[in-house]
């Protein structure tokens, strides 16, 4: 496989998962948003904003500003709808490599996005976070009926390494945001964002099989992280970045540098709990995590030569 | 304009709405289909052409501009005998254009005997100095040629353009095709079509047969200029249906007049380069120096006969339009041979009588730049405006030589779905002609494209022209059947 192919779909994972989570960051936020008044509107879009790196903005009525901000503004490179043009573009480009499928589906995420501008009311946000939300199923179907190979391993790299990354910083943004100094820890307005991190990542009930104790942040930082029945904790996708660089490996059997990081992460993290993150400082943890899972994806595009 | 008077692929050229002898199985389908069925189908063959993303982009609008090139429902169909004169001129044509090619880069004899120019050859800015003398694998430079034909009656069918370059187009026939087989299967039963789809595989044949001979096991790719190219869906299509790899110039490197291309593995060692970028921009330490779509030392590792690029470089001396007319004597120069296909007669400019005639005639010709194509650059005289013609004239007068003019033909015209039900329009027909190592190979069919405006005569996918299938009968069909 070419070098600059194995770009295209590794990046293809990456914004695909990139739209996926901000779809869901939406959905959530406006949610959330929903439960208090104008000035608790605004702080639940900024927070929005903080979880994808954004600079504060005028979040305007019914934070019609961060939704146009995230989900279709073409000056947000990582709005959905740049997520979903610059993932078509790369399909366009790697169109050898997908099946007729995977291609359609990413083509029709863009057919239907494409023309969006507004985001119009709350209401019609939910409904294009709908719309979105199937579109990005159709995708992953469509990925998990591919044949197991270079193209397949290079797409799923690019999602794990993204998702890594978008659960730390949205661990990050909301305990450094929702623990501030002398407030009480499981307050009213801490539940509701707690409980929306869980939404974010689509495991509001499997929480509750998990743990048979209410809502408790380190016990939702513990599921997040450690958790690998969870396929968006930063365990399950290290895990999984594990197993699919192995596949590349049990092909051509080299392995690489982002082969040994990938796993002295994974047994890194075996061995932590998070009583001990906690007591170092949950916010630098998740910083470093961050970083090493830049490293990573560095290493992996050296790796196949495509850095 | 010519719609009163064009014959119709269909009707003849009387009004009588009686189908030509053969057709009538044609006319009955159209008869016994209703027009909201043949909506219905249309609509389904368009949406699954953007769904596919089969789409084309025009120049000159802004870079994101896609669209799906409209598809008519309606094939247009050829007898068994009709393709079999028009396969044997093609044969004939392509043969003679790669002995043309092979002697103008080589012993140049045509141009010793006379038989044409030679400063319209070697002072063509077409002639490609770099390759003279370097003789390709079993001396084939134009190994894809498309040529575009045009009809004006029952037996008439003339040569338009031949295009040795890198025609494109091939990706319809076989897309039409599937829809067609998908949304209308009842037609099959009806008519024995040969099949196109194994067109792919014939090519794949065709850059194999020609590999340098030191490659045991050649590695072939497709070069493309990249993904916002107007065609690079067929490029894609056509990679992909090969199975070899589709490359930018930037997956090749060349070492030591060697052509390799990055792969997650490391270098694979490349053999033939189906090569979908122009001549202009193939290796910028030839040509184009600004280009960013070639290979650096590309020519080199040609030219050491490390590498078979198709079509080789410098094909276009043989579809140039000021050679388009010597066509006639080429074909009979080097096949012995009259030219089984006919040109459309052409007046060259740079002959002060044919400038004088076609001054004197703007408003009837048909006027192009022989550098020109995509009917951009052209003048339709009939149907332009008064003061179209005049800036025409005078972009003519000033430089003679860059121009021919053609008498503006009735094209033949074929039945399409519109929604106010069934019309006439033009078409013209782009056949795809292969050549290798074994000689050449032609698919029985082709791109028909068509004029989607009523009266009009441009086909042009760029400027508002549509396509749809074409038939190519096995057998004749029985006579009133």
């Amino acid at each position: 496989m070419l070098s600059r192919t194995a770009a295209s779909l590794y990046w293809i994972g990456r914004y695909m998962e990139r739209a996926e989570f901000t779809t869901r960051l939406v959905e959530a936020t406006i949610r959330l948003a929903a439960l208090g008044g104008h000035a608790h509107v605004d702080r639940a879009w900024q927070s929005a904003l903080r979880v994808v790196g954004a600079p504060p903005l005028d979040t305007g009525k019914e934070g019609y500003g961060a939704r146009r901000y995230l989900a279709l503004s073409p000056d947000n490179s990582a709005s959905i709808k740049s997520c979903i043009i610059l993932a078509r573009d790369n399909a366009r480009a790697a169109r050898t490599a997908l099946t007729r499928e995977v291609w359609e589906a990413i083509n029709r995420a863009w057919l239907m996005i494409e023309a969006r501008t507004s985001p119009g009311g709350v209401q019609q946000t939910l409904n294009l976070v709908e719309e979105l939300k199937a579109e990005t199923r159709g995708f992953e179907g469509a990925l998990a009926r591919m044949l197991r190979s270079e193209g397949y391993w290079f797409m799923r790299l690019g999602s794990m390494i993204e998702r890594g990354d978008a659960t730390a910083r949205l661990l990050d943004v909301k305990y450094y945001l929702l623990l501030p100094e002398g407030q009480e820890v499981g307050g009213k307005l801490d539940r509701d964002q707690w409980t929306t991190i869980l939404d974010i990542v689509s495991a509001k009930t499997a929480y509750r099989h998990l743990y048979r104790e209410g809502l408790k942040p380190w016990l939702v930082a513990d599921m997040l992280v450690f958790r690998r029945e969870l396929p968006r904790s930063l365990a399950w996708t290290a895990e999984q970045t594990v197993d699919q660089l192995g596949e590349f490996g049990s092909r051509s059997g080299r392995q690489g540098p982002a082969d040994r990081l990938a796993r002295q992460r994974l047994a890194r993290l075996d061995e932590l709990d998070v009583g001990t993150i906690f007591r170092g400082g949950l916010h630098q943890w998740l910083q470093a995590y961050v970083r090493e899972n830049n490293a990573l994806g560095d290493a992996i595009a050296g790796q196949f030569r495509f850095a | 304009m010519a719609d009163g008077s064009a014959f119709d692929e269909l009707w003849g050229t009387g009004r009588g709405r009686k189908a030509r002898p053969g057709f009538e199985a044609l006319a009955r389908w159209l008869a016994d289909t209703p027009a909201i069925e043949l909506d219905r189908r249309q609509q389904a063959a368009e949406s699954a052409f953007r769904s596919l993303g089969i789409t084309f982009s025009v120049y000159g609008e802004e870079a994101a501009a896609e669209r799906i090139i409209p598809f008519d429902i309606i094939p247009r169909i050829f007898s068994a005998a009709e393709w079999e004169r028009l396969s044997s001129g093609l044969e004939q044509r392509v043969r003679a254009i790669n002995l043309f090619i092979d002697d103008v880069y080589g012993a140049r004899k045509i141009l010793k005997d006379g038989i044409v120019p030679a400063d319209i050859v070697l002072n063509n800015p077409q002639y490609c100095i770099p390759v003279a003398g370097a003789r390709p694998p079993h001396g084939v430079y134009a190994h894809i040629c498309g040529i575009d034909l045009v009809r004006t009656g029952a037996d008439d069918f003339l040569v338009l353009e031949d295009n040795a370059r890198t025609p494109s187009g091939v990706s319809y026939m076989i897309e039409n095709r599937d829809a067609m087989l998908r949304l209308c299967p009842e037609l099959f039963d009806i008519f024995p079509v040969r099949p196109v789809d194994s067109y792919p595989e014939l090519l794949r044949e065709t850059l194999y047969s020609v590999a340098p001979d030191r490659a045991r096991q050649p590695v072939c790719v497709l070069l493309t200029p990249g993904h916002h190219n107007s065609a690079f869906y067929e490029h894609s299509f056509l990679a992909d249906n090969m199975g070899i790899e589709l490359v930018e110039g930037r997956d090749l490197e060349v070492d030591d007049d060697v052509v390799w291309m990055k792969t997650i593995d490391g270098r694979v060692r490349v053999d033939v380069i189906y090569r979908r970028v122009d001549d202009a921009f193939l290796d910028p330490l030839v040509f184009r120096p600004d280009s960013l779509l070639g290979v650096p030392g590309l020519m080199a590792a040609y030219l050491a006969g490390n590498v078979t690029l198709v079509n080789a470089p410098g094909t276009g001396i043989a579809d140039d339009k000021a050679i388009y007319s010597y066509m006639p004597e080429i074909v009979r120069y080097y096949t012995g041979e009259d030219a089984r296909l006919a040109n459309v007669e052409t007046w060259r400019c740079r002959d002060p009588k044919a400038l004088r005639h076609t001054l004197a005639n703007l408003d009837k010709l048909v006027v192009k730049l022989v550098d020109g194509s995509g009917g951009y650059g052209m003048l339709v005289g009939p149907t332009a405006s008064k003061a179209e013609i005049e800036a025409f004239g005078a972009a003519l007068k000033a430089e003679p030589d860059r121009y021919i003019a053609q008498p503006t033909l009735a094209l033949s015209t074929v039945p399409i779905h519109t929604e106010s039900g069934m019309a006439p329009r033009h078409v013209d027909f782009r056949p795809f002609v292969l050549t290798g190592a074994d000689g050449v190979t032609i698919v029985p069919g082709g791109l028909t494209r068509v004029a989607l405006r009523k009266g009009s005569l441009v086909v042009n996918s760029s400027q508002g022209g549509g396509t749809k299938d074409s038939f190519v009968l096995a057998a004749e069909p029985e006579a009133g059947a």
